[in-house]
C-alpha cells in the first residue's frame, strides 16, 4: 500500500514535468497545424543555459531564492529568444509551403540542435552528461512511517513551479486579449488576419510561450535527474509529445491529463515491472492509443477542410 | 552504379525493346555487370566493404523514396525495420549455420540459406511495418514521423532485453555470407520494384495522395489501404538491406540502427528529391563515399585521428542543417520528382518520352 502510494507521488511529479513540455507541442499545434519536432531540443538548450548560469553564479548563490529564480529565469528568455529565432527564420518563410516541408524543417532542426551539443567545439558541451548543480539541496520533507513514503522537497516545489505555471497559461489563455487571438488565430489563422488579429506576431509570441514553458520544465527534469545531456531533449520531448497525443493534440487541458497518465504509467512499470522497459512504454502506450481513439482522450478526429 | 544504370537503358530503350523482352531486359543487363564487379572486386576487402554499405544504403534510401517521397508520408524509423530485419536474419543463419543442403554444392547451399535468412528478414520488417503503419497511416501525416520514430526506440529496448539477440552486445559469429553480387541484386530488385510501382496504377494512387490526400479519398482512392501497403514494401526492402548488412559486417549491435542511422536515410532521400528513384541512389552514393572519401583524406594528410574522427562527429549537425536548408531553398531536393535521365542531356535519341 505504502509502495503505491510512494509510486503514485513519484508518476504524479514526473508527470507535471511532462505537462509543462506537452502544453508546448500542443499550443504550437494549436496554432500552425504543425508538431514542432525541435521543441524537446529547444528544451534542452534552455537547460544549459539554466546550468551555465548557475555556473557563473557560483556554489553559494546558486543555492538561495534568488539565485533559483535568475537561473530560471535566465534559461526561460534565452529559450523564448531562440524560440522566436526559429519561429522567424525556419517556420515562418515555410508556412504556406506544404506541410511536409515545415514537417522536415522542424527535423532538422531537431537533429542540428541535439548533435550540434554534442560537438565539443566553442562553447557546445560535448556528448556526455553532466551533472546539474543542486540548485534545490535534496531534503525529505514528509515522511510515512519507516520511510515507508518518501516526499522530497524538489518533488513538493516542483510541482508547485509546474501548477503555478500552468494556471499563468490557462488565465492567458482564456482571460487575456492575447489568449483570445491566440485561439482564434487558432480556430482559423485566415480569418482572423481578416478580423485585424496580427497572426505573424501572435504565432511568435506562442512559439515564444511554449519555448520558455519548455526551458522551466526541462530544469525541473535536470534538477528531478541531477544531470543535463544533450540527447535529453529528444527524450523528454518524445514523451511530452506522447502525452499531448493521448490527451488530443491541440487541447490544453488534454495535454495535463495525458502527461499525468504517462507519468504514473511509467512508474508503475518501473515499480512494478523492469526499469530497462521505461523508454518502450510511452510508445507502445501511443500506438494501442492510436489504435483505439486516434483523436486522443479528449480530442476529435476533424474532418479536414479542402 | 551498373543497376540503376540498366534500368535507365531498359527506359530509353522502351520504345524499341519488344514487349516480351521489357519485363527481363534489366536482369539480362544486370545480372552480368554485377557478377563481373564482384570478380572483379575478389581482391580487395575494402572495396566490397564499401561497395556493399553504398549497396546497403541504396536500398534503404530507394525503399524509404516509397513511403516518403511518393506517397508523401514521412517515415524517420527507417532503422527500426533495418534492425529487425538483420536481427532476424542474423539469428536466422546462425541456427542454421550447422544446416547444409546435401544435394547442393556447399557453396550453394550457403547461398540458398542466406536468401532464406534474408526473406525471414524482410518478411519480419514487413510485419512489423504493418502493425506499425496501420494505426499511424490512418492519420495525418506527421502521425508516422513520431510513431516510427517511437518504433525505432521500442526495437531497441526490445533487443536490449532479448537474450537470444545478445542484448546490448549485439550479434557476433553470423556467417559472411554476402558478397557484392548478392547486395546488388537486390539492390537491382528494390529499385525495379520502385520503378515499376511509380509507373503503375497503384503508383499513380500514391502520387495521387502525396498531392492531395482528400481528393483523392474524394476520388475512390483507398487511401489507407495504399499507404499501408507502399508502407510495408518499403519495411520489407529495409529488412532486407539489414540482413544484408548483418552479413558483411562483424558484430551487429543497437548501435548500429539508431536514430542516426534513420536519419541518414531520411537526408539521402530529401536531398536526391523526394519521388526520384535515381536521386535517392544518388544520393546515397554521395552521402556514404563523403564520409568516406573525407576521413581517408584527413588520415592521408596526416592530421592524426582527430580530425578523422570530427567527420563523424560533424556530420549528423551537418545533415540536420542541410535538412533545414534543403526546405527553404529547394524543397524538392535536387531532382523533384524527375529521375535521373529527365535531368542529365540526352545521349540516347529516343523515341517517346518515358515515364517521370
Amino acid at each position: 500500500m505504502s509502495q503505491l502510494l510512494q509510486h503514485l507521488i513519484n508518476g504524479l511529479a514526473a508527470g507535471t514535468i511532462y505537462a509543462l513540455v506537452a502544453l508546448g507541442y500542443t499550443m504550437v499545434y494549436g496554432v500552425l497545424k504543425l508538431i514542432n519536432f525541435a521543441h524537446g531540443d529547444v528544451m534542452m538548450v534552455g537547460v544549459y543555459m539554466g546550468y551555465a548560469t548557475a555556473f557563473a553564479l557560483g556554489r553559494q548563490a546558486q543555492r538561495s531564492l534568488w539565485g533559483v529564480v535568475v537561473i530560471f529565469a535566465v534559461a526561460m528568455v534565452g529559450c523564448a529568444l531562440l524560440g522566436f529565432l526559429i519561429e522567424r527564420f525556419a517556420y515562418r518563410p515555410l508556412r504556406e509551403k506544404p506541410r511536409l516541408t515545415a514537417l522536415i524543417t522542424a527535423i532538422g532542426i531537431s537533429f542540428a540542435l541535439s548533435y550540434g551539443f554534442q560537438l565539443d567545439v566553442g562553447f557546445l558541451p560535448g556528448a556526455s552528461p553532466r551533472a546539474f548543480p543542486e540548485v534545490i539541496v535534496p531534503s525529505e520533507w514528509f515522511i510515512v512511517g519507516d520511510r515507508d513514503v518518501v516526499v522530497w522537497n524538489w518533488q513538493v516545489i516542483s510541482f508547485l513551479i509546474a501548477v503555478g505555471l500552468m494556471a499563468a497559461l490557462q488565465f492567458l489563455v482564456y482571460r487575456t486579449r492575447f489568449g483570445k487571438a491566440m485561439r482564434a488565430v487558432s480556430f482559423d489563422h485566415r480569418t482572423a488576419a481578416l478580423m485585424g488579429i496580427p497572426t505573424d506576431r501572435i504565432i511568435a509570441l506562442t512559439f515564444m510561450l511554449s519555448s520558455a514553458l519548455a526551458a522551466g520544465a526541462g530544469l525541473l527534469y535536470a534538477i528531478k535527474d541531477t544531470s543535463v545531456s544533450p540527447l535529453m531533449g529528444l527524450y523528454v520531448g518524445l514523451k511530452a509529445f506522447v502525452a499531448a497525443v493521448i490527451g488530443g493534440i491541440g487541447n490544453v487541458p488534454g495535454a495535463v491529463v495525458g502527461a499525468l497518465l504517462l507519468g504514473l504509467v511509467e512508474e508503475f512499470v518501473v515499480g512494478y515491472a523492469a526499469s530497462t522497459w521505461r523508454d518502450a512504454v510511452a510508445f507502445g502506450f501511443l500506438i494501442l492509443v492510436l489504435l483505439v481513439k486516434p483523436g486522443g482522450l479528449f480530442g476529435r478526429v476533424a474532418a479536414e477542410k479542402v | 552504379m551498373a543497376v540503376p544504370g540498366a534500368t535507365t537503358l531498359s527506359d530509353e530503350t522502351a520504345g524499341r525493346v519488344p514487349p516480351a523482352l521489357r519485363g527481363i531486359l534489366p536482369v539480362l543487363i544486370a545480372v552480368p555487370v554485377v557478377v563481373l564487379a564482384d570478380v572483379l572486386l575478389n581482391t580487395s576487402p575494402f572495396a566490397t566493404y564499401l561497395l556493399s554499405v553504398v549497396g546497403v544504403n541504396i536500398i534503404l534510401a530507394v525503399s524509404l523514396n516509397i513511403v516518403n517521397g511518393m506517397t508523401g508520408q514521412f517515415s524517420i524509423g527507417h532503422a527500426g525495420f533495418m534492425a529487425v530485419g538483420a536481427y532476424i536474419a542474423g539469428v536466422t543463419s546462425l541456427e542454421l549455420k550447422e544446416v547444409a543442403l546435401s544435394f547442393l554444392p556447399v557453396a550453394a547451399s550457403d547461398q540458398v540459406l542466406f536468401t532464406v535468412a534474408l526473406l525471414a528478414g524482410g518478411v519480419a520488417a514487413a510485419l512489423c511495418g504493418f502493425l506499425v503503419g496501420l494505426p499511424s497511416l490512418r492519420l495525418r501525416g506527421d502521425y508516422l514521423a513520431i510513431v516510427t520514430l517511437g518504433f525505432g526506440e521500442i526495437i531497441r529496448v526490445v533487443v536490449q532485453n532479448t537474450e537470444a539477440f545478445g542484448r546490448a552486445l549485439g550479434l557476433s559469429g553470423i556467417p559472411q555470407y554476402s558478397s557484392v553480387a548478392m547486395v546488388y541484386f537486390w539492390v537491382f530488385l528494390v529499385v525495379l520494384v520502385a520503378r515499376r510501382i511509380a509507373g503503375s496504377s497503384h503508383g499513380r494512387s500514391l502520387w495521387a495522395i502525396r498531392e492531395d490526400e482528400v481528393a483523392a479519398e474524394a476520388m475512390g482512392v483507398d487511401t489507407t489501404g495504399y499507404k499501408v501497403r507502399a508502407f510495408v514494401i518499403s519495411s520489407f526492402f529495409a529488412g532486407i538491406a539489414g540482413g544484408l548488412f548483418a552479413h558483411f559486417v562483424p558484430i551487429i549491435n543497437p548501435g548500429s540502427f539508431t536514430f542516426v542511422k534513420s536519419m541518414e536515410i531520411v537526408v539521402m532521400v530529401v536531398l536526391g528529391g523526394l519521388g526520384s528513384s535515381t536521386g535517392a541512389i544518388v544520393a546515397a552514393i554521395f552521402l556514404t563515399l563523403l564520409p568516406e572519401g573525407l576521413r581517408s583524406l584527413f588520415g592521408a594528410l596526416g592530421a592524426g585521428g582527430s580530425l578523422a574522427q570530427k567527420v563523424d562527429q560533424i556530420r549528423m549537425p551537418v545533415y540536420g542543417i542541410l535538412l533545414v536548408v534543403l526546405m527553404l531553398a529547394r524543397p524538392q531536393g535536387l531532382f523533384g520528382t524527375k529521375e535521373l535521365w529527365d535531368v542529365l542531356p540526352r545521349w540516347l535519341p529516343r523515341k517517346k518520352k518515358g515515364m517521370s
